[in-house]
């Protein structure tokens, strides 16, 4: 499975990510998206004729929506991050699968805008970012009231991953998370999975910082 | 703060190979100004009252100045040298200083926390005694024989060295680095951070490299650079104040700090107080 990448696209990561905690293997192709526009090239629009990274070949077969590369990785190599039989469930990951879009749209963008001097309307992204964050916000305390700790079940699914890298990096786009401390308790509990691995702004639990100890129902 | 002793100085504005006629519009210490081509190709520099600003273009990338340069830009000799491989990393933006992103990048200690398993681990996180003058001769900071255990010292590193550097500061917001070179142990490699202040606490970051590594490939070499300073910037953005302080204040620094020391006292002596605190808060 080749993967068509940045190191610094948060959808590149989520892929990346899934990979990690599942033990895919992935051939992972560099796209040379700043300063070279590499995205923007023939052979890269022969893929994908929108433009967008990452690109995940295996075969005949070429995804370019983020959501459906984690799909498909759960489905071949770990089905338990998929929907179980619930419809509440099956529900709930389509829901957050499609609002991560959202969060590209809006804290994405403000982040490319913020560092890489992309253009858009920096105050508007940043409020959109905002919304998103507080209606993440309040699913996720829905979620505990439910007993649940992630998005769609009390264990991590594709939902997760495709939320969590724009969510963690809205500070890069001017967006800070400290209003938030759901989301800061859902973005220890990602990090502190077996096999999660790091991207430049999301840094790693440090070990002198252990997950502070909190009885059930507490939080 | 004072502008005037840092008017005159040469600062990156964009890069060589991005230079078109509908030209970038960006900032020089609070002035707009427009980087573009002329109707001949070449490299023009407007700033904010359409006044002509003088033009360099060296090391990949356009460099101007507000004021009237007495000193030519700093020479690279290394960007001369036939072999290196010469690498525009690209524009990053930072909210911090422009000061703050020299000094950072002139910081060992921090390597085993920020850049975990690539420039330093733990335990390795001793910082060994390191040589620091300001030359007088060429009026530039220099720090040799600075020695790090690093976990991936560069792309073309396969595993674990001891890697020694040297860093150099030969204006106020520019900083080259000079590195152990895995594939030429005989060469330094250099890795420069150019930096253009847009205003007091806001700047774009320039990386460059002059390397010697045939094998890498190019958006490798990008990627692997990219990663450590986006690394960096998301501290450098949570470092208070956002000025670098040049009253000591507070602050106590150690050994490991020397270079940054030394930076400070020859901003200082220089009045290069642009994105600087002059007195403790």
């Amino acid at each position: 499975m080749k993967l068509y990448d940045y190191i610094l696209s948060p959808s590149g990561y989520k892929v990346r990510l899934m990979a990690a905690l599942i033990g895919v293997k992935l051939e992972l192709r560099p796209v040379d998206f700043h300063p070279g526009l590499e995205h923007r090239s023939p052979e890269l629009l022969s893929l994908n004729p929108a433009g967008s990274i990452p690109i995940l070949e295996d075969g005949d077969l070429i995804l370019t929506e983020s959501s459906a590369i984690l799909v498909y990785l759960a489905a071949k190599a770990a089905p338990k991050w998929l929907a179980g039989e619930k419809p509440e469930e099956a529900a709930r990951v389509q829901q957050w699968l499609s609002f991560s879009g959202r969060l590209t749209a809006s804290l994405g963008a403000a982040r490319l805008h913020e560092m890489l001097l992309r253009p858009g309307d920096i105050a508007a992204l940043q409020a959109q970012g905002m919304a998103a964050l507080r209606e993440l916000e309040a699913g996720l305390v829905e979620q505990r009231l439910r007993g649940m700790r992630f998005l769609a079940a009390d264990r991590p699914t594709v939902a997760d991953i495709a939320c969590f890298p724009y969510v963690a990096l809205a500070p890069d786009g001017g967006v800070l998370l400290d209003a938030y401390p759901t989301i800061r308790l859902w973005s220890r509990a990602l990090r502190s999975l077996d096999g999660f691995i790091e991207m430049p702004g999301i840094h790693r639990l440090h070990e002198l910082k252990p997950e502070p100890q909190i009885e059930p129902g507490e939080a | 703060m004072t502008m005037q002793a840092m008017i005159d100085e040469w600062y990156p504005v964009g890069l060589i190979s991005q230079l078109d006629a509908g030209g970038r519009r960006t900032a020089l210490m609070g002035e707009p100004i427009l980087v573009a081509s002329d109707i001949d190709g070449k490299a023009k520099v407007t700033g904010g009252n359409g006044r002509i600003l003088p033009v360099r273009l060296r090391y990949g990338h356009v460099w101007s100045s507000l004021g009237d340069p007495k000193n030519e830009l700093f020479p690279i000799p290394e960007a001369d040298q036939p072999g290196r491989r010469f690498v525009d990393v690209g524009v990053v933006r930072v909210r911090c200083s422009p000061l703050r992103a020299v000094e950072n990048f002139l910081d060992i200690a921090h390597f085993p926390f920020v850049h975990t398993d690539i420039l330093g681990a733990e335990p390795h996180t001793e910082v060994q005694n390191y040589k620091v003058e300001i030359r007088e001769d060429v009026d530039e900071v220099w720090a040799t024989q600075v020695k790090f255990y690093q976990p991936q010292a560069a792309k073309s590193a396969s595993g674990g060295i001891t890697t020694e550097y040297m860093y150099r500061v030969p204006a106020p917001t520019c900083s080259v680095l000079y590195k152990t070179c895995p594939p030429r142990p005989s060469e330094w490699d250099v890795i420069t951070l150019f930096v253009q202040p847009l205003a007091e606490d806001i700047c774009d970051v320039w990386p460059w490299m002059a390397l010697f590594d045939d094998e890498t490939s190019l958006t490798d070499l990008i990627h692997f650079q990219q990663t450590i300073f986006l690394q960096d910037r998301s501290i450098l953005e949570n470092q208070i104040p956002r000025l670098l302080p040049l009253d000591p204040g507070m602050e106590i620094p150690t050994r490991a700090d020397l270079t940054s020391i030394a930076y400070r006292r020859w901003l200082k002596r220089h009045n290069y107080t642009y994105g600087a605190q002059l007195v403790a808060q």
